[in-house]
């Protein structure tokens, strides 16, 4: 199409075409492009803290070992599964998008935040555990059985709520984009010409389950197994 | 056609003069607009006020360094102006610069498209700026903040009584206007090029932005999620970085640096980008090496990445790792040089027109090239030891930042002026203006290359009184730099009502953004331009002029 | 503007992503297996083995990267780089930090 000149008012005009765009179709990849492209800077985002967390957890195995055994493994376990599942109602919605079956989409939108909602719920119950329990870092914490590590022990509760908070702040922010994507669904905006929202809020949604793919392990499975020597 | 009769004016004239400028009216449609080009003009605006405002800091810092003793500010004041001096002007003034402003406004355009990919994230990002700027503005009010643009801890995080939060807060939300900006960059380059607009015909300026871009984003998250936990280890006082609780003061320096040292990449390669537009116009040639100077932007994207740790050589990490890292660090001279030379190369047999924007171009390769050679002297980890922390390298960094970035950024304003407002500035002020601007700031900072040799400390507002000699020189020359910025000022807002009209192509330049009117219209364009030509054909152009002459 | 169409806006078949999703639930049950067994040094590797498989699957079949356009692979590939740079450099001065200086 190099050699020929394109008049946007040549189009039929599709409702949700943006002006700045010649065609849906280029409307389509810049939108899948852009959101991965703000994914790469999350991978740092998170990278970035993930690193932080090594570099204690090289330094101070003990510790490590002695916080990682006050996780909940089971609930963070099931929470795993739970969003594992809601990523596969995910990609199915996005599937029935496609392929423009409204009654489909919905049912699998609504899924995906159901179980976004169960995630946070499991979530709430660790995190109000630990709370009395007194593992929030700061003024609250207390530690009593070997007070030498105590400080340590409170870095890696530091890095448990700061990452795990993190997350949960992204998954909220994912039920609500939720929340507008079924209000658009509802109304009929998507079909087999145009689902680059949903396209892209499952990109989004995918994102935040590979953070907790990762989480998971670090923060509830492996601290206990100290590090590079062991 | 000889006779225009009232139907034609009506329905043909609106539409003919209708710009961007006179499309709507009112503050909600500057506020709210979706327009590139006004949101460039909303950061131009905003960036503005926050360069006086950084400016009187600085200019109250060379006033209290004009005596020995600490008479005018007292030491506290005084490290609150530094850091808010540091903060304003890096943060909320030269990381928007070129690219907020002038990208923002020129990159579409360059590229043939009605707009960027995202208008509202581009609108959002500016308002993400201003929230951030605001938080800054409010921490100037109530108080102050002290540590340092560089917030090392533990200081800013259990000791200073300042506002720290406030102020990386502040840093925090502007950071994500920063990511948002280059996203929208780097989609657009992709994604939205005009037909015939392949990658090798791209302005220069556009592949600076690019590269850019891409430092923008992989970068600021890292600043973004240090910041963060920054403030919770003040906020809730645990030790993620104070080693009285178990942390790594060093990780924070590593992790602000991984940020910081790319920065000064977020604010050299857009003025590097303004450099190849403006040497390329000026001289009427071709830039020499186009594909070496594109892929130089790409190579020092890269490169800087890898070279932070030469700010930490004295902090105590590993001498092993400092080895690597100072090795390392002469590695990314060697595109900018590729750079210098490839420009320096394109003015030879040019025909050289001295207009302001050649003459602030000049200026800039000039002391680009001294900040960057100063910079090896910095990368030699022997040399380093000598002179960490005094104003050797105050100096240079300022050689780079204002010699290098704001230089460029004067130098792509006076160029795309004509485009932005559709008037002429007034040229002689405007030469007068860089004249100043180039001697004020050499007698502003070659001084303190050797005030830091000799061994002056920096961040102190008292010093030894055999340095008094060098710092009069000095704050003298912050003043005639100061003069220098005002002037500008002044004769661009002069230029907006009483300004020659400047058409089309005032400086008979080759480009997308030379084909449209001057202001552009709303879309840009009133119909997609089709690109057949190379970058920068400057002597393709030159013979169809001789030849229309010739008819 | 040749790159714009290369994505096949083609629709991935219902099986793929039952299989991806039962090769995660599985990967997920492996993880917390190995983790009740002491298998000294390795367990880190494994886990971070079976986390990262986890990961690639995700975004090769629902994010569906295996069907897109090269710059995807692109960026995704340059942010990892990225990552990689930052933990290199950063473990190269804690990792030799203490090393003994002759």
């Amino acid at each position: 199409m190099s050699d020929v000149t394109v008049h946007a008012d040549e189009h039929v005009h599709h409702p949700f075409l943006q002006h700045q765009f010649e065609d849906l179709g280029q409307q389509h990849e810049a939108s899948t492009l852009g959101m991965w492209v703000f994914l790469a800077t999350e991978i740092l985002f998170f990278g970035g803290v993930l690193m932080a967390y090594w570099i204690y957890r090289t330094i101070y195995p003990e510790a490590w070992a002695l916080a990682g055994e006050q996780q909940n493994t089971l609930a963070g376990g099931i929470n795993t599964l739970v969003l594992i599942t809601s990523s596969l109602t995910m990609a199915l919605a996005v599937r029935t998008a496609q392929l423009g079956s409204r009654r489909a989409t919905l049912v699998f939108l609504f899924a995906t935040m159901l179980f976004g909602a169960t995630f946070l719920g499991i979530k709430a119950y660790e995190y109000n555990a630990h709370w009395h329990e007194g593992l929030f870092p700061g003024s609250h914490f207390t530690w009593h059985e070997n007070p030498e590590l105590a400080p340590k022990v409170q870095l890696f509760m530091v890095f448990y709520w700061g990452m795990t908070g993190l997350h949960a702040l992204h998954m909220v922010i994912g039920v609500g984009l939720l929340v507008w994507i079924i209000s658009r669904a509802w109304r009929s905006h998507f079909g087999p010409e145009y689902y680059s929202p949903v396209e892209v809020m499952g990109l989004y949604w995918h994102f935040v389950d590979i953070v907790w793919i990762f989480l998971f392990p670090f923060l509830y499975l492996i601290p206990h197994f100290g590090v590079l020597h062991g | 056609m000889t006779s225009v009769t009232y139907h034609d004016v009506q329905f043909l004239e609106p539409a003919k003069t209708r710009n961007y400028l006179n499309v709507d009216y009112g503050a909600l449609s500057w506020l709210l607009t979706k327009d590139h080009k006004r949101i460039g003009i909303l950061y131009m605006v905003s960036i503005s006020v926050m360069f006086i405002l950084g400016g009187f800091f600085a200019l109250m810092m060379r006033l209290e360094l004009l005596t020995p003793e600490g008479d005018l500010l007292t030491s506290d004041t005084y490290n609150k102006f530094f850091t808010l001096h540091g903060i304003i002007m890096i943060f909320f003034f030269l990381i928007p610069s070129i690219p907020a402003v002038l990208g923002n406004f020129i990159l579409p355009i360059q590229l043939g498209a009605k707009d960027l990919a995202f208008p509202r994230i581009n609108l959002l990002s500016w308002y993400l700026y201003m929230i951030g700027a605001f938080t800054g503005l409010l921490v100037v009010i109530i108080g102050g903040v002290d540590t340092g643009w560089t917030f090392y801890t533990p200081f800013s995080t259990q000791y200073s009584n300042t506002h720290v939060i406030g102020t990386t807060f502040g840093a925090f939300i502007v950071g994500f206007s920063s990511i948002l900006t280059g996203l929208n960059f780097i989609v657009t380059i992709h994604r939205m090029r005009a037909p015939g607009l392949t990658w090798y015909r791209l302005p220069l300026f556009v592949w600076a932005m690019y590269a850019t871009s891409l430092v923008q984003l992989l970068a600021t998250p890292i600043l973004a999620i240090t910041l963060v936990m920054l403030m919770i280890e003040r906020f809730i006082h645990v030790g993620i970085f104070d080693p009285a609780l178990g942390g790594d003061p060093l990780l924070f320096q590593h992790m602000f640096w991984f940020y910081s040292h790319p920065a000064v990449y977020i604010m050299i390669l857009p003025a590097m980008g303004v450099a190849s537009e403006v040497v390329a116009a000026f001289t009427r040639k071709k830039i020499f090496g186009y594909t070496f100077v594109a892929y130089s932007s790409l190579a020092i994207a890269f490169l800087g990445f890898l070279v932070w740790a030469h700010h930490m050589f004295v902090a105590g990490i590993s001498v092993y790792s400092a080895m690597i890292f100072s090795f390392l660090s002469y590695f990314v001279a060697v595109p900018s040089a590729i750079k210098v030379f490839n420009w320096t190369a394109t003015l030879y047999k040019g025909s050289v027109s001295w207009q302001t924007p050649m003459l602030y171009i000049l200026g800039f390769i000039g002391l680009f090239t001294m900040g960057g050679v100063t910079g090896l002297f910095l990368a030699a980890l022997g040399l380093d030891v000598h002179v960490t922390d005094t104003y050797f390298v105050v100096a240079h960094f300022h050689y780079i930042m204002v010699g290098g970035a704001v230089m460029g950024y004067f130098a792509g304003l006076h160029y795309w002026w004509p485009k932005i407002t559709g008037r002429m500035y007034p040229e002689w002020w405007a030469r007068l203006g860089a004249l100043l601007v180039f001697v004020g700031f050499n007698l502003t900072f070659f001084p303190q290359f050797i005030l830091g040799y000799l061994g002056m400390p920096r961040r102190y507002h008292a010093y030894a009184p055999e340095f008094q000699v060098l710092n009069v020189m000095s704050t003298a020359g912050a003043s005639i730099l100061a003069v220098g910025y005002m002037l500008p000022l002044v004769y661009l807002l002069w230029s907006l009502r009483f300004g020659r009209k400047a058409g089309t192509n005032p400086w008979g330049a080759v480009g997308l953004e030379w084909t449209t009117s001057s202001p552009p219209p709303k879309d840009n364009f009133h119909e997609t331009p089709v690109v057949t030509w190379e970058a920068y054909d400057y002597p393709a152009m030159l013979k169809a002029m001789g030849e229309t002459q010739n008819v | 503007m040749a790159d714009i169409h290369e994505a096949p806006h083609d629709v991935t078949p219902l099986p793929t992503y039952f299989f991806v999703f039962i090769a995660l639930a599985a990967g997920t049950l492996l993880t917390w297996y190995a983790s009740t067994i002491n298998l000294g040094w390795a367990n880190t590797p494994i886990a971070l083995f079976i986390a990262t498989t986890k990961a690639v699957l995700v975004i090769l079949f629902f994010m569906h990267v295996i069907h897109s356009t090269r710059l995807t692979w692109v960026v995704i590939i340059a942010s990892f780089v990225w990552l990689g740079m930052l933990f290199v450099l950063t473990f190269a001065d804690y990792l030799t930090r203490f090393w003994a200086i002759d």
